[in-house]
């Protein structure tokens, strides 16, 4: 069983000192400039092109940077950040309702259960409100109200209405501001983009973060291409248990690469579970799909009051029905937090209580909302939402409540970075969700798209300027043995699979591999079922490569090719989560651990011996990793127990 | 239920493509039409085939990456995205026909995957507000009345999947411009590159081969997202108001 030992360890170093609400100015201005006519000599490679990447590439350029991009979809605008619906948080206080950047600073660390960095989680407070400003000068169609000006909602964990939205469809919005940004620049000349072009893995020369080595999906090509700098932008691991809200082509490959050449990964274990997906309805599942958590402002959540009652939700009677949620937390009700509402479902359907098929399901009812405000407000708020329901599930939602479980849907953990947002390589940054840096143990409900604009637009910008300010880069000889060296290993590896022609195809070890995830290391973990996961997946692994079957060759579109090399990588990953998840004996956030709950089954942290980030460094194959530490501080928001009742 | 597939096999750009019948066994009626495209695939690949390939990415009908004609309507008989299709839309005994998106400017790269790349460059050449990174005003500084708001909303809401040209008689991507001109140039924030817009970007469709449009309405019929057909006539309009503007002519 794969085991560790303890490094030493590490501390973000680049964060100023100083009181809070000035450290970002600080940074911004000790931060070295490069002279304007300079950047063009500059390349800079983003591989990604959603939120972050999108917005980061797309900036870079227009401060002159060379950019080159990638994405393996066939557009830009593909990316996964296209799915998220609900909206994104920005310290307006345009509702005048209390809100401030000190009060989402506070909410988020609070919400991120103090797992995350005070520095960092300040600054992207700050930053929020600069990023509402530059998407509504791109065209985003924002909400409006009457008199023209933009409209907010609520979000889970938080008493403000600070969530800017356009429909259920944010993500899409903001995407497409970005991706237009991004096309402006390709069209002036300042960005190289490959599409259909995936990442294989990272080139480090003299301990610098120099290129990367790609293939074009189209032909199989696999080229080299050499910068100064590298960002990844490449998103979450939740795919990692097969079924997920994340999209079927979302994968771990360039951070887990970018952790095998050196980069620590933090906090693998805190993965987020979504309270409102529409339950799976056969083996056959490919993914999950997610309704938005805005459904919870007018939805209310419940079960049957007696264990197996299987009449049909219209027919139990209101007295027999209990609103969970608002019985256990009245001051926020259906409104707490998502690890608190997907846990107190699986709650629900552990005790027989769940409905629909198997039993894993519960009740998110609008007939109250509907008879409040008309069928007509509902359907102008959620109107897309309930049409994806009933397409999916052949129910109609404005009639019969809907069913809700949950599901993985995002991933807090991710790549180390400082406060610069660069790893452990030098030249390596990464950015949005493929980090760890904002979350903390639990993100709140639109802080994810916050996260990747705050990241692309505006903080990257200023420290890969600083990185390549204080940087010398010496020309990299094409034929260098480091380059080499890297070429050959994604040759030999995609040869490798093509070779095996076993008995077994990528999906099905991929579902295996899910399950086990979901059933060990998913809602809530234990230390005998992670130590389980940890003995399964190595013996998974080793099955892959003895038996997966790749059709194809590698010399032209193959997409089982592509699926079996990423799955390769969540093979090795997963194991490393489960591992996160085992050391980390306390529950914060989206990680349950059943011995570390107090008596009313809330999760326990442990302050005193877990009060830090948990950074792993990869030591080499069969190798066991080391695990370093870094503190976490809180002298602005007090360690309490989260409390939401 | 049982029923048989019968898809477009293209092995690559340059080699002749035809139909090929597959029956599939226990269709589920709760399986989306591409998860019943998956279990063919491994079903194929066990059986040292080579499994269909198609693009599809989020599954939620929002990222625009897949699209077929499945009984020759783009996306199949309920309008959305094929990835949303269920197959309770389908009988036992079924034969579905499957086959890419047939436009010029669309090359094929392989059984169901087309080549859209002809989109992004229309977006290139206008379908933006250059605004640079930290340049803008407060969010609330401008007003845009709710009307205008929520139809800039609407149009803005197209995924790019490329049906609206497959389903048109003409190959036009009409549909498709007009939506990211209606968006942009009815927002405030749009007015400085208003004529430019629409006159670039109509050039750069036309310049990819596009047909034009015929106001068949077929487009609109398929389209997932219920782009209006009234943003054809309102590019039309933007177009020769740009044409007549003197702002327009200096582009």
């Amino acid at each position: 069983m794969l085991d560790y030992r303890v490094g030493e360890p590490i501390a973000d170093t680049k964060a100023p000192e100083g009181p809070i609400g000035e450290r970002w100015s600080t940074r911004k201005f000790e931060a070295k400039l490069v002279n304007p006519s300079n950047r063009r000599k500059h390349k800079v490679i983003v591989v990604g092109t959603g939120l972050a990447g999108g917005s980061a590439g797309a900036t870079l350029a227009e401060q002159g940077y060379h950019v080159i991009q990638f994405c393996f979809q066939d557009s830009p605008r593909r990316a996964h950040s296209v799915a998220a619906q609900g909206g994104i948080n920005a310290a307006k206080n345009y509702r005048n309702d209390g809100d401030s950047v000190y009060r989402l600073f506070y909410d988020t660390v609070k919400g991120g259960d103090f797992r995350s960095r005070e520095s960092n989680v300040h600054r992207l407070a700050e930053v929020s409100v600069q990023i509402i400003d530059q998407c509504v000068a791109q065209g985003v169609p924002f909400a409006r109200e009457y008199g023209g000006l933009l409209d907010t909602r609520s979000f889970g964990g938080v008493q403000v209405q600070r969530t800017f939205y356009a429909r259920g469809q944010t993500g899409q919005q903001l995407l497409i501001g970005a991706y237009q940004a991004l096309e402006r620049q390709i069209d002036e000349g300042n960005i190289e983009l490959h599409t259909r072009t995936e990442m294989l893995d990272l080139i480090v020369i003299d301990g610098k973060a120099r290129g990367i080595v790609a293939r074009d999906l189209t032909t199989g090509k696999l080229t080299t291409y050499l910068a100064d700098a590298v960002v990844l932008a490449t998103g979450g691991y939740g795919n990692v248990f097969y079924l997920s809200t994340n999209a079927k082509g979302s994968n771990a490959s360039a951070i887990w690469r970018a952790h095998k050449r050196g980069a620590y990964m933090a906090n693998p274990c805190y993965t987020q579970i979504h309270p409102t997906c529409i339950p799976r309805s056969g083996d056959y599942q490919s993914k999950l799909t997610l309704m938005s958590e805005s459904l919870r402002n007018d939805g209310r959540i419940w079960t049957p009051k007696r264990e197996g009652d299987d009449r049909p939700a219209n027919e139990i009677p209101e007295e027999e029905r209990d609103y969970y949620l608002e019985r256990q937390y009245p001051s926020f009700g259906n409104l707490v937090p998502r690890d608190i509402a997907s846990r107190a479902a699986k709650t629900q359907c552990d005790i027989g209580k769940g409905v629909g098929p198997g039993g894993l399901g519960v009740y998110l009812d609008f007939a109250d909302a509907i008879a409040r405000m008309g069928q007509p407000a509902v359907e102008a708020k959620y109107g897309n939402l309930f049409d994806m329901y009933q397409r999916i599930t052949a129910e109609n939602p404005y009639k019969v409540p809907m069913r809700i479980y949950p599901a993985i849907h995002y991933t807090m953990g991710g790549l180390w970075v400082d406060y610069d947002l660069q790893t452990t390589i030098p030249g390596l940054f990464a950015i949005g969700e493929a980090n760890f840096s904002d979350h903390g143990a639990n993100r709140l409900g639109a802080s994810a798209l916050m996260q990747g604009l705050a990241d692309g637009y505006f903080i990257l910008p200023t420290t890969l300027n600083h990185y390549i300010a204080s940087n010398k880069f010496p020309d990299v000889d094409a034929a260098d043995p480091a380059v080499a060296e890297v070429e050959t290993g994604v040759q030999e590896r995609l040869e490798k699979l093509l070779s095996i022609n076993g008995t077994r195809t990528a999906d099905s070890f991929h579902r295996e591999l899910g399950t086990l995830m979901w059933d060990y290391a998913g809602m809530s973990r234990n230390d005998g079922g992670l130590r389980k996961a940890l003995d399964r997946i190595p013996e998974l692994r080793e099955e892959f490569w003895r038996s997966v079957k790749v059709p194809g060759t590698g010399f032209a579109l193959n997409q089982q090719l592509e699926k079996a090399n990423r799955v390769a990588d969540f093979l090795e990953f997963g194991e490393l989560l489960v591992l996160d998840a085992l050391v980390r004996e306390e529950s914060a956030g989206g990680h349950f651990r059943e011995e570390h709950q107090d008596s009313d089954g809330e999760a326990a942290r442990d302050d005193e011996n877990f009060a830090h980030v948990a950074a792993w460094e990869y030591c080499g194959p069969g190798e066991n990793p080391v695990l370093h530490k870094e503190a976490l501080e809180f002298d602005y928001v007090h360690l309490t127990q989260r409390s939401y009742a | 239920m049982k029923i048989t597939v019968r898809v477009w096999r293209q092995p690559s750009p340059d080699e002749a493509g035809r139909m090929v019948d597959y029956p599939v066994d226990d269709v589920a009626e709760d399986m989306s039409f591409l998860e019943m495209l998956d279990v063919l695939n491994e079903q194929l690949i066990l059986d040292d085939e080579d499994p269909i390939s198609f693009d599809h990415d989020c599954r939620e009908g929002i990222c625009g990456s897949c699209g077929m004609v499945i009984n020759g309507q783009a996306h199949g008989p309920v309008k959305t995205t094929v990835c949303q299709l269920h197959m309770r839309e389908f009988r036992d005994g079924d034969t579905i026909e499957v086959e890419p998106w047939r436009a010029g400017p669309f090359k094929i790269l392989k059984d169901l995957v087309v080549d859209r790349s002809s989109f992004d460059r229309i977006i290139q050449a206008g379908g933006y507000v250059s605004v640079n990174t930290g340049a803008a005003p407060d969010a609330a500084s401008v007003s845009v009345p709710k009307a205008d708001a929520d139809l800039a909303f609407e149009n803005a809401t197209c995924i790019s999947c490329g049906a609206c040209v497959a389903a048109c008689p003409n190959g036009a991507a009409m549909l498709f411009t007009s939506a990211k001109v209606t968006h942009l140039n009815l927002l405030p924030q749009g007015q400085p590159e208003r004529e430019n817009r629409v006159l670039r970007m109509v050039q750069a469709m036309d310049d990819e081969g596009f047909g034009g449009c015929t106001n068949v309405g077929q487009c609109t019929q398929v389209c997932p997202k219920g782009i209006p057909f009234d943003s054809i006539m309102n590019m039309n309009r933007e177009y020769l108001r740009a044409v007549k503007s003197s702002r327009g002519n200096q582009g």
